[in-house]
C-alpha cells in the first residue's frame, strides 16, 4: 500500500500504511489500468486537469452557461534529472463531446465493453448536495469520472488504436467533424435503436445469457448499495450533528472538539469509487450479441423457406401456402419449362441464401469470439478495481475509526482534568 | 454476581462495606409480586463496627423498604441531603418491571443510595438504617420513633415567616443548583436524540450490510471479500448496539438520578429558608416586645438561633460533600461513556483491518501468479 506523505493538505494522521488520501486511493485504480501499458499509454500520459465555466448560444440561441474540462496530455517518457517536464498539450472539451465519442465507440466496436461515463445528472445526491450541475462538488467528481474514462478507453487493446480518440485528445477544433465524417451515426440509427428492441433469440449462447443474468443483477445491486450508502451517510451526519450540541453544554473546548469530528465526516468525499461501478454498459454487449444471434437466425429461417419451396416445386406438392400455389392450383399447371427456369432461379436464390448463412455464421463466431475476449478482460479488469476501491473504503472506515478515537480520547482528557 | 465494588471510607474512619447481589443469581425464593412491588434485593453487609454484633448480614429488602428508609432519614435528619433513589413510578406497559435491563440499573441505582448514606458520617449512624440494614422484618409500622433533637424541632417548622435575606452562600448554592439541573436537562435531551438518530443509523446499516452479502453470492472472485466487507458492517453494527446500550443504562440513568437529587437539596434549602425566616420573624418580634415592656428575649427565639446555625453547619458541611461526590461521579461517568465510544471505534477499526489484511493478500496472491504466468 502507498505510504500517505504528511505534506497532504486533507486531515488524515500519518500514523501507519493504513493512511491513505482520496487522491492516492483514486491512483490506485488508475495504476491498475496503466499497468496494462497500452501502446497508446506508453507514448503519452492523459488527464483531465481541471474544470471552468464557459458561456455561450445553444442550438435554440439561448444564452446557457456550461462547463468544460480541460485535458491534458504529455508524453510518457521520464524526466532526465534536473531536467524541467516538457508542458503539456490540452484542449478543452464539455461533456457532450464526451457522449460523442462514446456513442461513436459505442457503434464501431460493438463487441467491446465500452467504459461509462460519469452520471449526466446528480442521481445518487448525498447529504442533501444540491443537484445542480454547476455546483463545485459534482463538477469535481465528474472530472474524476471523465479522466477515469479516458484512461479506460487509453489502457483498452482494441479502442486505444482507434483514431478517432487520438483525435479527441489533440485536435480542438476539427474533432466533431472528424467523427461524423466516420459515417457512424447512420449506423446509430439501426444498431442502437435494436438495441432497445426486444428479442426472442432461439438458441442463445448460454454463456452471453448467464452474463446477461450477472449483470442485471449487478447493476440492481449497485444500484441499490448506492441509495443505502446515501442514506447510511445521512444518518451517520445525523449522529455526529447531535453530538455537536455537547460542545454547547460543556466548554468552548469541547465544542470545538465535535466540530472537528463533523468537519471531517463531511468533507470525506463521497465514494467515488462505488460510483464508478454501474456496470450499465455491461448490458450493451450482451445486447449487441442478441442482435448478431438474431441476423443470423433470419439468414438461417430465409434458406430454410427458399428449400421448402424448391422442394414443393420439384415434387409438385404444396407443403407451404403460396397465392401462387393456389393460384396455379385453380388455373392450371405451369409448363415444364416454366417450373424448370423456377427452379433454377430458386437453386440460385438459395445458393445465395446458403452462402449469406455462411457468412453470418463466420461473422457470428468472430463477434461472439472478439466479445468474449473483452468479456474476460473486462471481468478481471472489474475484480481488480473492485478490489481496489474495496480497500480504499475500508481504509477510509479505519481512518473514521481513527479519528473517533482521537477525539474521544481528547475528550476523555479534559474530563479527567474535571 | 456482585454489582457494587466494596469501598473503604477513609473519610470516617469506619469500615462499612455494603455489596449488592444480583437478585435472580441468589434468590431463593422468587420476588413476590403486589400492588407496588418492584424487585427483591439482596444485601450482603460485611462490617467491622461495633455496634453489631454479627460480622455479616444478608437481609431482601424491596424497592418500597428503601422508599421507607429515605422518608425516615428526611424526616430524622432533615438539615442534611439525603441522596435520591432511582423513580419510583415506572409505567406500565412503557418499561419492563422484571426485565432484566431494569431490574440492574435500578440495582445499580440503590446501591450507590446505600453507599452514599453509609459514606455519610451522619446518617450512617441514623438508626433507621441499623434497622434496614440487619433486622429481619422491617416493621414499617411500629415507625421507630427515633428523632434527633434538630430533626424534632425542625419538624415543626411554623410556615408563615417570610425570610429577608438570605446568606449569599446559600444564594449561590441555589443558582448553582438551578444552572447545574438545566445542563443535566439538555445533556439528557441531547443524549435521547443521539440514541435515536443512533437507532436510524443502525437500521440502515445493517441493510447496507444486507446488500453486499447478496452481491457476494453473485460474484466469484470477489465473494470472500464482499462477505468480508459484510461481516464489518455487521461488526460495526453489533458495536453500535451495544454503545446504545451502555448509554441508555449506564449513562441516562445516573444523570436523571442526580436531576432527582438536585430536587431534594432544593427542599432542603427551602427548609433552611423557613427556619432562618422563623427565627429572624420571632426575634423580631420578642425585640420589639423588650423595647415595650421589658420581657427578656424568650428561651425559644435562643432555641431558634441555635436552630438555624445547626442548620447552616450541617447543610454547608453537606454541600462539600456533595459537590466532591459530584466531581467524582461526573467525572467517573464522563469519561465512563468517552471509553465506551473508544472502545466502539476500536471494535469497528479492528474489523476494517482485518478486511484490508485479507484483500491485500488476495492481490499479492494476484500478482505472484501474473508475473508467473508473463
Amino acid at each position: 500500500m502507498i505510504m500517505a506523505d504528511s505534506g497532504s493538505s486533507e486531515e488524515v494522521a500519518v500514523i501507519c500504511n493504513t493512511d491513505i488520501t482520496s487522491t492516492e486511493s483514486e491512483n490506485n485504480i488508475i495504476n491498475t489500468m496503466v499497468e496494462r501499458g497500452t501502446a497508446l499509454l506508453k507514448k503519452m500520459e492523459i488527464s483531465v486537469a481541471e474544470a471552468d465555466k464557459r458561456t455561450g448560444k445553444n442550438t435554440v440561441n439561448m444564452q446557457e452557461t456550461y462547463t468544460v474540462y480541460l485535458i491534458e496530455t504529455r508524453p510518457a517518457e521520464t524526466v532526465s534529472e534536473g531536467g524541467v517536464p516538457p508542458a503539456p498539450d490540452t484542449l478543452w472539451r464539455r461533456y457532450s463531446e464526451f457522449e460523442l465519442l462514446r456513442t461513436y465507440l459505442l457503434v464501431t466496436y460493438p463487441y467491446v465493453i465500452i467504459p461509462p461515463l460519469p452520471e449526466k445528472r446528480a442521481e445518487f445526491v448525498w447529504h442533501k448536495l444540491s443537484a445542480d450541475n454547476l455546483d463545485p462538488d459534482f463538477v469535481e467528481r465528474r472530472r474524476v469520472g471523465l479522466e477515469n474514462f479516458l484512461l479506460r478507453v487509453a489502457s483498452h487493446p482494441v479502442l486505444s488504436n482507434d483514431n478517432i480518440f487520438f483525435l479527441f485528445l489533440t485536435e480542438e477544433k476539427g474533432w466533431r467533424e472528424a467523427v461524423l465524417e466516420t459515417g457512424f451515426q447512420d449506423k446509430v440509427d439501426s444498431r442502437l435503436k435494436s438495441l432497445s428492441a426486444m428479442f426472442r433469440v432461439k438458441n442463445p449462447d448460454k454463456r452471453f445469457t448467464a452474463l446477461k443474468h450477472y449483470s442485471d443483477d449487478l447493476s440492481t445491486v449497485i444500484s441499490q448499495l448506492l441509495r443505502i450508502r446515501a442514506r447510511v451517510a445521512d444518518r451517520l451526519y445525523g449522529v455526529y450533528k447531535v453530538h455537536a450540541n455537547y460542545g454547547r453544554v460543556f466548554s468552548f473546548m469541547m465544542l470545538i472538539i465535535f466540530l472537528k469530528k463533523l468537519t471531517f465526516i463531511v468533507s470525506t468525499p463521497v465514494d467515488n469509487l462505488l460510483l464508478d461501478f454501474g456496470c450499465f454498459y455491461h448490458q450493451s454487449v450482451c445486447k449487441k450479441h442478441e442482435l448478431v444471434q438474431y441476423e443470423l437466425e433470419m439468414a438461417a429461417q430465409d434458406l430454410t423457406y427458399k428449400k421448402q419451396q424448391k422442394e414443393e416445386l420439384a415434387t409438385g406438392t404444396v407443403r407451404i401456402f403460396s397465392l401462387k400455389g393456389m393460384t396455379s392450383k385453380l388455373f392450371g399447371q405451369e409448363t415444364q419449362e416454366q417450373r424448370e427456369s423456377k427452379v433454377a432461379a430458386l437453386e440460385q436464390s438459395i445458393q445465395e441464401g446458403e452462402d449469406a448463412l455462411k457468412e453470418k455464421n463466420a461473422e457470428s463466431q468472430e463477434f461472439v469470439e472478439k466479445a468474449w475476449t473483452d468479456i474476460e478482460r473486462f471481468k478481471e479488469q472489474k475484480d481488480k478495481d473492485l478490489r481496489e476501491a474495496l480497500i480504499s473504503y475500508a481504509i477510509m472506515q479505519i481512518s473514521m475509526c481513527k479519528k473517533g478515537i482521537q477525539v474521544w480520547s481528547n475528550a476523555k482528557e479534559c474530563f479527567n482534568k474535571m | 454476581m456482585s454489582v457494587g465494588a466494596p469501598r473503604g471510607l477513609a473519610s470516617s474512619g469506619q469500615k462499612l462495606i455494603t455489596e449488592m447481589l444480583h437478585p435472580l443469581s441468589a434468590a431463593e425464593e422468587p420476588p413476590s409480586p403486589g400492588p407496588d412491588v418492584t424487585v427483591s434485593a439482596e444485601e450482603k453487609e460485611k462490617t467491622s463496627r461495633i455496634e453489631f454484633d454479627l460480622p455479616d448480614y444478608s437481609v431482601r429488602r424491596r424497592y418500597q423498604d428503601f422508599d421507607w428508609l429515605r422518608i425516615k432519614l428526611e424526616d430524622s435528619q432533615p438539615t442534611h441531603l439525603i441522596p435520591p433513589l432511582p423513580e419510583k413510578f415506572v409505567m406500565k406497559g412503557v418499561v419492563d418491571r422484571f426485565s432484566e435491563e431494569f431490574v440492574e440499573t435500578r440495582m445499580k441505582a440503590l446501591d450507590k443510595f446505600l453507599k452514599r448514606v453509609a459514606d455519610h458520617p451522619v446518617l450512617s449512624f441514623n438508626p433507621h438504617l441499623n434497622a434496614f440494614l440487619t433486622a429481619k422484618d422491617l416493621n414499617k409500622r411500629q415507625g421507630l420513633a427515633l428523632l434527633t433533637k434538630v430533626g424534632e424541632s425542625v419538624k415543626h417548622v411554623a410556615g408563615g415567616y417570610k425570610l429577608r435575606a438570605r446568606p449569599a452562600e446559600f444564594c449561590a448554592m441555589g443558582e448553582y443548583l438551578d444552572t447545574f439541573s438545566q445542563k443535566l436537562g439538555t445533556i439528557d435531551r441531547i443524549a435521547q436524540r443521539i440514541l435515536r438518530e443512533q437507532s436510524e443509523y443502525l437500521t440502515e446499516l445493517r441493510e447496507y450490510g444486507a446488500v453486499y452479502s447478496s452481491w457476494a453470492g453473485s460474484e466469484e472472485q470477489l465473494q470472500r471479500p464482499l462477505e468480508g466487507v459484510a461481516g464489518c458492517v455487521t461488526t460495526s453494527c453489533g458495536a453500535l448496539e451495544d454503545l446504545s446500550d451502555n448509554m441508555s443504562q449506564d449513562f441516562l440513568p445516573v444523570l436523571r438520578e442526580y436531576v432527582l437529587y438536585i430536587e431534594s437539596m432544593k427542599n432542603v434549602l427551602r427548609k433552611r429558608d423557613q427556619v432562618q425566616a422563623e427565627y429572624e420573624g420571632r426575634l423580631e418580634a420578642a425585640v420589639l416586645r423588650k423595647q415595650e415592656d421589658r420581657t427578656p428575649i424568650p428561651v425559644e427565639v435562643e432555641k431558634c438561633q441555635d436552630k438555624v446555625e445547626c442548620f447552616n453547619a450541617d447543610l454547608k458541611a453537606d454541600w462539600e460533600r456533595w459537590q466532591r461526590n459530584k466531581r467524582q461521579d461526573f467525572k467517573q461517568l464522563l469519561t465512563g461513556m468517552a471509553d465506551k465510544n473508544i472502545n466502539y471505534y476500536e471494535k469497528c477499526q479492528a474489523a476494517w483491518e482485518s478486511l484490508i489484511t485479507l484483500l491485500q493478500e488476495k492481490q499479492t496472491e494476484d500478482k505472484t501468479s501474473e508475473t508467473e504466468l508473463n
